[in-house]
């Protein structure tokens, strides 16, 4: 028939995937080709190299530690279970009736909670689960480039540091985090909707 | 020996068939007709195939309204927008969510990465190779379609393939044989009749239906014709109308071949892969064939390789630094006959040949342009991306500012810098105040 791409029509464990992710079986399909896309050489899993060549990825000030969130503990790559599972994050949270969750069921990956999980590790570059002035420095770095000077960049992330840190250990934790964003709308900034 | 005598009988009838029937005719420019039949009968079966489809499929699901609309719903306000909430701003930890989200929107779907795959149909057209989202619908369509894996493989691939093989030998010796005679103008004009007929007897080859439009607008002598690049195909399209000065690097094997023989005939421009990377060597002699304006018009694909037809994307500055006047020419693919976009990075060279020849039929439409000049104070990036909307605005593509060479490569850091310009002038623009007020 041609030379037809590698191109199978449904991802492995299809079914664990949605079920831990919560997409849509036409949303995962949408994925899934999405990820084999980006696989140009058909690996089967994603290198760092891979989503950088994405090109309007690249340019994103927090490129890179978008790109890092996908290979948590040091891994170099990262399969498709592992890609759906971020990319769960930003599921639009309207469709469940908070009233059926199963309370003894793990939290969905796009609760709140998650979402703020997921932000909050952009910033935490030694997961250690604390913000240090230093990684906020580094962040923010990362989002202006050459375009601040120290003096401006260092009162910036003292000042964000001691706003937001409330037992006032010099790092920001992830409860003190949350506490920050109490009133954000978190659900609406962080929402990406499949279409089909 | 009956076997044999029937086996020579039935080549020598097919032969004389395809003789009479198509090469004759290319020769001169006539066509009897035969492809149009084909296409008319083409045209009925698949719009047949497509009501069969919207009968049998529920009525939420399967048929896309276009291509082109987005998986994802897209919020395109300003980072200025996006980022802040009423007030002036300085960084806050929120800010952290917009750039995250637009990463992640560009990990799900980007502009870019798209266009280097074959474009997604609103209807299936009984090819195989394009059923990945219309699943079993009902025995008869079925039946059709295997009708037409017979047709296309057992009838038309063989016929295709002769043709092929008939039309690039009768071009290497044709162009030869031009290339004894002694440099006058009936070695010219045998050039062009040899080039011309055996373009026409490719374009059978592949069952091309190509309608021009505004043929006043085909590209003079002494001009540069500027395309949009979708497949090698594209330079059998354009040098079916007209002949062309090619420029392109010198290859080995086959096409190596066709470019010694080609050269004989008529002055085209090829490089050496050495001379390639040096490119005011490159720009003189583009600029010296170009002052000549008794030789043919050259024709160049400013994108520098192949996007898959429903953009255009950033033209290359170098082929306008020559000077000279620009024609420029859109050429649009219809994709429900056939997927004329070359993958290279999925297919080499031959599997794509093969698909396209097993493909109903390449059938595009042609623009010619009026011609465009630099103007005065416009330096040649403002020029290539003038040149560029024309073409896109004619063709019907979207215009997308990235650079087709992001196949291969990745994207420069200058873009970066950009957005990284932009928000540190949003937070530090009021940081400062903020220091002085403190």
């Amino acid at each position: 028939m041609g030379a037809r791409g590698s191109h199978s029509a449904v991802p492995p464990d299809a079914d664990s995937i949605r079920r831990e992710t919560g997409f849509s079986q036409a949303s995962l399909l949408r994925l899934y080709h999405r990820f084999q896309a980006l696989d140009r050489d058909n690996k089967g899993y994603l290198s760092r190299m891979d989503l950088q060549q994405i090109g309007a990825l690249a340019v994103n000030p927090l490129g890179d530690r978008i790109i890092e969130s996908f290979f948590p503990d040091g891994n170099h790559q990262v399969d498709f279970a592992g890609f759906a599972r971020v990319l769960a994050h930003f599921r639009p949270v309207d469709e469940e009736d908070p009233g059926m969750q199963d309370p003894k069921q793990p939290e969905p990956l796009n609760s709140r909670m998650n979402k703020l999980r997921f932000a909050f590790q952009l910033y935490d570059l030694d997961r250690d689960g604390k913000i240090s002035r230093n990684e906020m420095l580094q962040v923010l770095r990362l989002m202006v480039g050459v375009q601040v000077t120290e003096e401006q960049l260092e009162s910036i992330a003292d000042r964000t540091v001691q706003e937001a840190d409330i037992d006032g250990d010099g790092a920001v934790s992830f409860m003190e985090f949350t506490k920050s964003l109490e009133k954000m709308n978190i659900e609406q900034k962080m929402s990406i909707r499949i279409l089909k | 020996m009956e076997g044999t005598d029937l086996v020579a009988k039935v080549l020598s009838t097919w032969l004389t068939l395809v003789l009479g029937l198509i090469l004759l005719p290319s020769a001169f420019g006539l066509s009897l007709g035969i492809s149009e039949v084909y296409m008319r009968i083409l045209v009925k079966t698949l719009e047949w195939a497509t009501l069969r489809i919207e009968k049998g499929a529920p009525k939420e699901s399967v048929l896309k309204n276009s291509a082109s609309v987005g998986i994802i719903q897209r919020d395109e306000s300003p980072m200025e927008k996006g980022l802040s909430g009423l007030r002036g701003r300085d960084f806050e930890l929120s800010d952290v969510f917009y750039f995250s989200k637009k990463g992640l929107e560009a990990i799900v779907e980007d502009e870019v990465t798209q266009r280097f795959s074959s474009e997604e149909l609103v209807s299936w057209n009984l090819l195989t190779r394009t059923n990945i989202n219309f699943h079993y619908v009902s025995p008869r369509l079925t039946m059709v379609w295997v009708l037409g894996v017979i047709v296309r493989y057992c009838i038309l691939l063989p016929l295709r393939v002769t043709l092929a093989f008939i039309g690039i030998s009768l071009l290497v010796i044709g162009t030869t044989l031009v290339g004894q005679l002694p440099d006058s103008s009936l070695k010219n004009w045998l050039s062009e009749v040899v080039h011309l007929t055996c373009c026409r007897i490719c374009v059978r080859a592949l069952s091309g239906t190509i309608h021009y439009h505004n043929k006043q607008y085909r590209p003079q002598k002494g001009g540069i014709c500027v395309a949009n690049h979708t497949s090698p195909i594209d330079v059998l399209i354009l040098t079916t109308d007209g002949c062309y000065a090619m420029v392109g690097q010198v290859h080995g094997g086959l096409m190596g071949v066709i470019q010694r023989a080609m050269v004989k005939a008529c002055p085209h421009v090829w490089f050496e892969r050495s001379e390639m990377k040096d490119r005011h060597l490159v720009t003189k002699r583009l600029k010296e064939h170009v002052a000549d304006k008794k030789k043919l018009p050259i024709l160049i694909f400013p994108e520098g390789t192949c996007i898959n037809n429903t953009s255009v994307m950033m033209f290359k500055k170098g082929s306008f630094e020559i000077g000279g006047t620009i024609h420029p020419v859109a050429i649009k693919y219809n994709p429900q006959f056939g997927d004329a976009f070359w993958n290279s990075s999925k297919y080499n060279m031959v599997s794509y040949l093969l698909r396209v020849m097993t493909s109903w039929a390449i059938v595009c439409d042609v623009w010619y342009m009026p011609p465009m000049t630099r103007e005065e104070g416009e330096d040649a990036v403002q020029f290539a991306n003038r040149v560029k909307s024309a073409i896109a605005v004619q063709g019907g593509l979207t215009e997308l500012p990235w650079d087709g060479g992001l196949k291969r490569a990745k994207v420069k850091d200058t873009f970066k810098e950009e957005q990284q310009k932009n928000y540190s002038r949003m937070i530090v623009g009021n940081g400062a105040l903020n220091l002085e007020l403190d």
